[in-house]
């Protein structure tokens, strides 16, 4: 069955440098790494030594709240370093990798177990991260009974990754998986597609898809919840990424746990946008190479998208969850008169203050330039225009800074997640930091209310 | 050396640590001013729109412009036209200039001054609010208000009515008219009458001139204006609001922009609309007879409507509110026009009036929102049950 959903407030930004439909091979890392800030307020309690011999799958370290959730190796290695921040806080652990082994692949049988059994399958294999909640956007609480289970597969944010060729090859691997989740609620799995688009996902059976159509962010996971079963005080609905269903599928097709990612490295800077595939937390080093940017610009490489993803290094490593890198241009450089309309028509705008609007299919190579400095909550409106949910974004981000818990929930602090308030911080022309402030919002929920 | 570096050397003693650094809001309101800043983004969206409150704010300044300059002319018109002497053009808009243009330069030199004092004492960068502010006062008073009054309005203005409550963004009522609604107030014979719409008018006999507002709450129906004159704008007001045309030259390209609210103009001409009808049928005196169209195009409403309901901080926050909001100063505004003689022009006490009342709107459209999320989880938990 097909429901139809039109997204119309939101905003599409064109720019220049999205990944061309090429998928290469990346060489198999030297080393990878599993960083915890990957997983929000995940404190990790290490099972592993430096210098210790792990096989892929092994539990590198596990959650201090939950034992239950395991973080697991993604190759065979030695564990290099386990780097420390202040306070002992675990920063990173790196592992190099060893040429990989030949595992036999056997199919593990789940139509005859109970969700429960499943669970700790799914706990044990090292996959259950990528099971995550909403509320608040975290890796789901294994007792929880959530209402359903919704798959975004579709990315509307700027030069993303393009999931159809991403599961171009795996279909397999994403259909077990969803029977799999399929298992662990009692009505159906919710996949959000793409209107107009053709794709596997709508012949097969068992699942409820949804066709969306309409601009950023209508691939949001959170925006589709909205609309087709909205969260209320008390329940939790989980949702998984497309290429984590393929891993999960993966493993219980062959019983090895291979997080393969498939990512879009994009963005005007790079010479070749294009795929590569390789491990979750390989070397971002030489993917970005191969892909070849310019090293004399300064440069910004984003694990994730533009609007949502995290600042790292060159010699960094890929994140566990993002199926985007992004490269854009450091825009650290002062722009004389910048700030006068219809004068300065390189950056795009909301507003018809520069001529920008006259060429709706030109794409931009935007930097990171603020374009302002910080000021008070002075326009009203412009949050709406980009944010499609029935809910009033001014209003929460004030309630958020003020911390006041009550009325945060009664304004639907529970439907959101920091990336559906990205094209706000986007288009504030306060430049408030809307994603920082409802994620600290967040946070304050899950301390208070739990 | 560039610009640039000047720039960066004389901001050297300015920056954290140093012996200016109090300073450095004064500083970089001119910096910034000159240079879009090098500031990159540090969390959330690595992109940023081109929009910043400094582009929002010069965008309405443009859109004030043509009203400007139109009141620039008007001013001198009235004042030639009543006089029996040769002018051309030129003469008008020196005659216009030489009384606006010193209002305008007292108007951003007082009001500047306080907010940078209290960017500095409160260590906050200078917000661009008051440009628009600054050239909206001048824009609303009669010509022939003393330089020392305009001051001390707008010194009352920025410091009762915005830093009082905590600066750009706290304010509850719009800046520009509270010094307005002060100079009405504390000096009410420089602000209404028959002598004060026309400039000279109370120095020279031959000149006089009052609002078609004020002739027809003193009961008399002989106009001598014609409608396309009201809308052209070369009738006796104060100095901006004569000219409905250019007043909608600035909708337009608030409208155009994004940067203005176009509900909040559409439903305060409606609600005007209403009430100017509603009048129309009754007509028990001249100012309920007077054409609900021409209601509209006389006195201040098109440009209260326009450029100070429109105010973002002090309007409804909400769009359903903005609906609300704007119709009811349209209401407001001729309903006080009809029935208080005291004050034949209602829009400054309507859109006050309503900026007070704003945040109790949104307050009931944000209630509405969370009924109905409310309602739903119990629904849902029925159901389950």
């Amino acid at each position: 069955m097909s429901n139809d959903i039109r997204i119309k407030n939101g905003l599409t930004i064109n720019l220049k440098g999205a990944a061309k439909n090429i998928v290469k091979k990346a060489p198999y890392p030297k080393s990878v790494s599993l960083n915890p800030s990957n997983f929000h307020l995940i404190i990790p309690k290490m099972v592993v030594k430096v210098g210790e011999k792990v096989n892929v799958g092994d539990v590198i370290f596990y959650s201090k709240k939950d034992e239950r959730i395991k973080f697991c190796s993604p190759v065979d290695g030695i564990i290099k370093e386990i780097v420390r921040g202040e306070k002992r806080k675990i920063i990173e652990i790196l592992i190099d990798a060893d040429n990989k082994k030949k595992i036999e692949p056997s199919i593990i049988e789940f139509e005859k177990l109970n969700p429960d059994e499943i669970k700790n399958i799914i706990l044990n294999s090292g996959c259950w991260p990528f099971i995550k909640q909403r509320p608040y956007d975290i890796i789901a609480n294994p007792s929880d009974k959530p209402k359903s289970i919704f798959i975004s597969s579709f990315n509307s944010a700027p030069i993303s990754a393009d999931f159809q060729i991403i599961l171009q090859d795996q279909k397999e691997e994403f259909k077990m998986g969803l029977q799999v989740l399929s298992k662990l609620i009692d009505g159906e799995i919710n996949i959000c597609i793409q209107k107009d688009v053709s794709t596997f996902i709508n012949d097969i059976k068992g699942i409820k898809v949804h066709s969306v159509s309409g601009p950023h962010p209508s691939g949001n996971v959170g925006v589709q919840i909205h609309h087709i079963n909205p969260i209320n005080s008390g329940e939790k609905i989980w949702t998984v990424g497309p290429e984590d269903v393929a891993i999960l599928g993966r493993f219980f097709l062959t019983g090895i746990y291979k997080p393969i990612r498939t990512i879009a490295v994009s963005g005007a800077p790079v010479k070749n946008p294009q795929y590569y595939k390789t491990i979750a937390g390989s070397e971002l080093y030489e993917i970005i190479n191969d892909a070849g940017i310019d090293s004399n610009d300064s440069l910004r490489i984003i694990n994730g998208d533009v609007l949502t993803g995290n600042k790292v290094e060159p010699d960094n490593y890929l994140g566990f969850y993002n199926n985007t890198v992004s490269v854009l241009r450091e825009g650290n450089q002062y722009r004389m008169f910048g700030w006068v309309p219809f004068i300065n028509n390189v950056v795009p705008s909301i507003y018809k203050t520069s001529f920008s609007w006259l060429f709706p299919n030109k794409k931009y190579d935007l930097d990171t330039n603020l374009n302002g400095e910080e000021r008070a909550f002075v326009v009203t409106g412009e949050m709406e225009r980009v944010f499609p949910m029935d809910i009033y974004p001014m209003q929460l981000i004030k309630e958020c800074m003020a911390e006041n818990i009550d009325k945060m929930e009664s304004l639907g602090i529970y439907e959101v997640a920091p990336e559906d308030f990205s094209l706000i911080d986007y288009s504030s022309s306060s430049k408030i930091e809307a994603q920082y402030i409802i994620r600290k919002g967040l946070d304050l929920m899950i301390k208070e209310v739990g | 050396m560039n610009i640039r570096e000047t720039i960066d050397k004389l901001k050297k003693p300015f920056n954290k640590g140093e012996k200016w650094e109090r300073f450095a809001p004064a500083f970089n309101a001119f910096d910034t001013f000159l240079y879009v800043p090098n500031h990159t983004t540090k969390h959330g969206a690595h992109i940023r729109d081109a929009v910043d409150l400094k582009r929002t704010m010069i965008t309405v300044i443009i859109a004030l412009l043509p009203a400007l300059f139109y009141g620039i002319y008007n001013t001198g018109f009235q004042y030639y036209s009543q006089l029996d002497i040769e002018y051309n053009i030129i003469d008008l808009f020196i005659h216009g200039s030489a009384k606006i243009v010193p209002m305008i330069a007292v108007s951003y030199i007082v009001g500047l001054a306080i907010e940078f004092a209290f960017a500095v004492f409160r260590g906050h960068e200078i917000n661009e609010g008051y440009l628009v502010t600054g050239l909206l006062i001048p824009m609303i008073m009669p010509v022939d208000i003393p330089l020392w009054m305009v001051g001390l309005s707008v010194a009352f203005a920025v410091i009762i009515g915005k830093e009082a409550f905590g600066g750009t963004g706290m304010n509850i009522l719009n800046p520009a008219l509270t010094a307005r609604a002060f100079a009405f107030f504390a000096y009410p014979t420089y602000m209404s009458g028959n002598e004060v719409w026309v400039s000279e008018a109370s120095n020279i006999d031959g000149i006089s001139g009052e609002t078609i507002l004020g002739v027809l709450a003193s009961g008399e129906s002989s106009l001598n204006y014609e409608p396309l004159q009201m809308f052209m704008g070369s009738i006796p007001g104060s100095i901006a609001e004569t000219s409905t045309l250019m007043v909608l030259i600035g909708a337009f390209i608030l409208i155009y922009t994004g940067v203005g609210s176009w509900r909040i103009m559409v439903s305060g001409v409606i609600g005007a609309a209403i009430m100017g009808l509603l009048f129309n049928l009754w007509g028990a005196n001249e100012l309920m007879s007077f054409n609900w169209i021409n209601h509209m195009l006389v006195g201040g409403f098109a440009f209260g409507v326009v450029f100070m309901a429109t105010d973002p901080v002090s309007a409804a926050q909400t769009v359903k509110g903005k609906w609300i909001y704007g119709l009811l100063i349209g209401v407001f505004c001729i309903l006080i026009r009809v029935f208080n003689p005291a004050y034949p022009e209602g829009v400054m006490l309507a859109i006050l009036l309503m900026n007070v009342f704003a945040p109790t709107i949104d307050h009931y459209v944000i209630e509405a929102n969370i009924k109905k999320r409310k309602k739903r989880g119990i629904k849902t938990a029925v159901n389950i049950a």
